[in-house]
């Protein structure tokens, strides 16, 4: 057997692992199908397929989470067994998961230091933790306090430090899944440079995305699954957006729909003026001035955390305008409660589904009429009438193809994309008069995304005027009339769809304001 | 999809034959503790038994005893739906019980068809009442509910115990040196009708009932829709339209008016009088407590509460029986009723665990779904989760 290398950070390499032949099956569905997937050291692997896709089983199986009922994993030419994640980072593999494994009230040290042995049991050995993070830290360019607690860091640092708990483990095969869902723009640029000096390192990178330009943007090779199956591998210098869409959709994909042209018509929702506060109590929106018009969809972009949020919450009530006005079609309603806002035809996708679009322990029907259910015919008297209920929700179901074992399923329990499916149905189905849309398609698939963008598109043909809130850039170039450019509370311009150019945005974005 | 269907139906028999076992094992761990007293535990039982069931009129006690238990259970359904944590069921009694009390002592000269319903209404409101203050409270300053209820217990029972000594108090034990507190009794007419020769009366019916009517109104109204929704995420229901602060308030008003109704029914159904020993258990049996245990016993469902106020109904009169014909202390008879709640709190422990890798399987078969991980990671590290 021959030396292995020995990456920089003191990690043995690992040259070359293969899967082959993965199969595994739950109950009723087999999530992975005879896949092969292999990564070598100092290559970006990206696994690309859409939610359900067996994306994260395959890498359970390999992280040991789940067991293989067919098929071998082989790691510089041996076979290897891994029963446990024990096992795997015993191996030199580690997993980074989408929703972080951290303790908000210990130090990053502790975390590190979490459920491995002390150096001098029974007493902690903090310091020597501390050193050795600040060592790896510098080699990658990570920068993390390791004495800062978890709460105190933002997501993309709180990632920083899952990417330093697999390194200080031991990982030279890192399986990054879904790194990106949780980061802003900018995170995600300096995540990359870490990804990409990781790899020049010798590390061997698995990066799990349903997100096509960031898998072109980092990724060396890319395998597709897609229902459980692997469609192919492929350098992915040699592959385009749009064929990574239609392998992973397994059709072709409409990356900017065909818009139709509509006379904008009149006023329907105007913002006249308005200022707020944040949740800190500080300066939040400063004089915004915005009309939306009936037939129109009114992109608002900018980088996260510049009002967005409070933008939507005022405009639906949720939130208190320290001045100015509020018009629905001409109403003054800024002094209105949040339900007789709704009562006046205003639809509401908020940004985090999870936490206020959606009641978790309620049932698909019940969350269907979340928005209605005081009004006929769901209500009569004070009492539901459960006949209505179950016909309305069957019929969304149906026509918003909402992927549910019954309408009885709790909300909980179906996937991302079909949780916001049943918000843009409920949300849509009610025929508004205006839309406010917040990042309606943040952590969907391709097929997922494509299929709210076309029902927007739909509204918008039907005379409904749409705020649309986004910090993908790429999602309010193909949809927006007009794109308004949020920055500081401020709106630094509104630039005609036909005018706009990410580099024109881009500079609006950071609070350029040109000609100044 | 028939399978997942056919697997819901296999767990959910499982949840509902889980609280039985759980008693038969908190029974066989009393049954050692018996053992080592000397005492035959099958004979001990069966006492037990006989003393809850064994007669027509064993069978009436344990379902007086059922009564408020259920009552109390009603309210503590909607509040805790309604993530709202109500422990002033016995100060929520006690009110209603004094304000119901008052009406049959005040309205000597009226029929019984119109004093009776009255004054039932009355320990409605006046439990609805003692229970709104918390409710307030918590909607609008943020006070915790657990704090505020158990405070509201500790000033009823010294306000009932200023009153039965004093304003209230039975003009014939005023002129004795006894000075038992207790109100004067109430006029014949003024009592709930009775299955005679037993002391089962019709609150017992109405409590029942009542039952059915929570679970209309927890299911099937847009008011339990809400006060539901509210429990389960707050925020979704702000974003909702759902005044989110009402239905904290209405969650505690209605539990707080189902406590008053269990307490006004002590009065009018059993003693027709208002009675207590000086401390607040003295009148109400502990039952604003033990209708928690009930109503979590039945899985915070209505119907579920019925039977298992009933078996608590029974463990209470039962335990009683056994007592008296196997001599055993009287602190088994607890440590017995405490050893059924520690089973059936453990198995519904467990039961939530299964639940919950019941889903987590469910979500693998839809990875990178719902906001939530099983743990299992962070759990290999050593670090808790949740």
């Amino acid at each position: 057997m021959t030396e292995r290398t020995i990456l920089p950070s003191g990690h043995t390499q690992i040259d070359h692992l293969s899967m082959k032949g993965i199969t595994k099956r739950f109950p009723g569905v087999v999530a992975n199908h005879k896949v092969d997937f292999d990564v070598r050291s100092g290559e970006v692997h990206a696994l690309l397929g859409e939610n359900g896709a067996g994306k994260t089983t395959l890498m359970n199986v390999l992280y040991g989470l789940y067991h293989a009922d067919e098929g071998e994993i082989i790691l510089n030419g041996e076979e290897v067994v891994i029963e446990s994640p024990t096992d795997a980072i015993e191996q030199g593999i580690g997993m980074i998961h989408q929703h972080f494994m951290l303790v908000e009230t210990l130090t990053v040290a502790e975390n590190v230091a979490l459920g491995l042995r002390s150096s001098r049991e029974p007493l902690t050995d903090l310091n020597k933790v501390s050193e050795r993070i600040l060592e790896l830290a510098e080699l990658y360019g990570l920068n993390i306090d390791p004495d800062a607690y978890i709460w105190q860091l933002s997501v993309g640092q709180q990632q920083r430090v899952e990417i330093i708990k697999a390194l200080y483990r031991g990982a030279a095969l890192l399986i990054l899944d879904e790194p990106t869902a949780v980061l802003t723009p900018q995170e995600v640029d300096e995540f990359f440079c870490i990804i990409r000096e990781m790899a020049k390192d010798g590390h061997a990178l698995i990066f799990i995305s349903h997100k096509l330009h960031e898998v072109i943007d980092i990724s060396d090779r890319v395998t597709v699954l897609r229902d459980g199956k692997k469609v192919g591998t492929h350098q992915t210098a040699q592959a385009t957006k749009a064929d990574l869409a239609r392998w992973m959709v397994g059709r072709e994909v409409d990356f900017r729909p065909e818009i139709e042209q509509v006379e904008p018509g009149e006023v329907r929702l105007k913002v006249d003026n308005i200022s707020c506060l944040s949740n800190r109590g500080t300066s939040s929106l400063q004089e915004v001035d915005l009309d939306v018009h009936s037939g129109e969809i009114l992109g608002v972009a900018g980088v996260s955390g510049n009002g967005q949020r409070e933008l939507a919450e005022v405009i639906t009530g949720l939130r208190e305008a320290t001045a100015g006005r509020i018009f629905l079609d001409g109403e003054d309603i800024t002094a209105l409660p949040p339900i007789s806002r709704t009562d006046r035809a205003l639809s509401y996708i908020p940004e985090e589904r999870m936490r206020d679009g959606m009641i978790k322990d309620f049932t698909v029907a019940e969350n269907l009429i979340l928005r209605e259910h005081h009004k006929q015919p769901f209500s009569n008297w004070g009492f539901l009438n459960l006949k209505a209920v179950e016909q309305h929700s069957s019929e969304l179901i149906h026509n918003y193809q909402i992927k549910t074992p019954s309408q009885e399923t709790l909300a909980k329990s179906l996937s991302g994309g079909n949780i916001q499916k049943v918000v843009v149905a409920r949300e849509l189905s009610r025929d508004p008069r205006v839309i406010v849309a917040s990042q309606p398609t943040r952590g969907l698939d391709v097929g997922a995304m494509e299929y709210v963008h076309s029902r927007l598109l739909e509204e918008r043909l039907d005379g409904t005027a749409i705020l649309l809130i986004s910090e993908d850039l790429d999602e309010i170039l193909a949809l927006a009339d007009r794109i308004a450019v949020i920055y500081e509370g401020q709106i630094m311009g509104i630039v005609p769809r036909e005018e706009a150019t990410p580099e024109k945005l881009g500079l609006l974005m950071a609070g350029v304001k040109e000609g100044v | 999809m028939s399978k997942p269907s056919q697997e819901n139906w296999y767990a959910k028999l499982i949840d509902i034959a889980l609280p039985i076992f759980a008693t038969l094992a908190a029974l066989i761990v009393g049954a050692v503790m018996l053992l080592l007293l000397n005492v035959n535990p099958i004979e001990a039982y069966a006492a037990l038994w006989e003393g809850a069931f064994g007669s027509q009129n064993a069978l009436a006690e344990t379902l007086v005893k059922a009564t408020p238990l259920l009552l109390v259970g009603l309210g503590i359904c909607i509040s805790f739906r309604g993530d709202v944590i109500n422990i002033g069921g016995e100060g929520q009694m006690i009110v209603g019980a004094i304000i119901g009390t008052q009406v049959g002592l005040r309205m000597v000269d009226s029929p019984g068809w119109l004093v009776v319903p009255l004054a039932l209404l009355a320990g409605f409101a006046g439990g609805a009442l003692w229970g709104g203050i918390p409710g307030l409270l918590k909607a609008y300053f943020n006070v915790n509910e657990i704090l505020s209820t158990v405070m509201m217990n500790a000033i009823a029972v010294q306000l009932m115990t200023f009153l039965l000594r004093g304003p209230m108090i039975d003009p014939a034990q005023a002129e004795l040196a006894s000075k038992i507190p207790q109100t004067a009794r109430l006029m014949e007419n003024f009592r709930l009708p009775r299955w005679i020769p037993t002391r089962l009366h019709l609150g017992a019916l109405i409590a029942v009932v009542l039952a059915v009517l929570v679970y209309i109104l927890l299911w099937r109204t847009t008011w339990g829709y809400r006060i539901r929704s509210v429990g389960q995420n707050p925020d979704a229901s702000a974003y909702a339209g759902i005044q989110v602060k009402n239905y904290i308030v209405l969650a505690l008003v209605l539990s707080g008016a189902f406590a008053g109704l269990a307490g006004v029914m002590q009065v009018y159904g059993v003693n027709y009088r208002m009675i207590t020993d000086g401390s607040g258990s003295g009148f109400t049996g502990r039952a604003g407590f033990n209708g928690i245990v009930a109503a979590l016993f039945g899985q915070l469902h209505p119907l579920g509460t019925i039977p298992a106020s009933i078996l608590f109904g029974a463990l209470l009169v039962g335990a009683n029986k056994m007592q008296r014909v196997v001599q055993v202390p009287s602190a088994l008879v607890i440590a017995l009723n405490g050893l059924v709640v520690v089973f059936v709190v453990s198995s519904e422990i467990w039961r939530r665990k299964r639940q919950r890798r019941r889903l987590a399987a469910e979500m693998a078969l839809q990875e990178g779904a719902p906001g939530e991980s099983d743990g299992s990671e962070a759990a290999h590290y050593g670090g808790e989760v949740d």
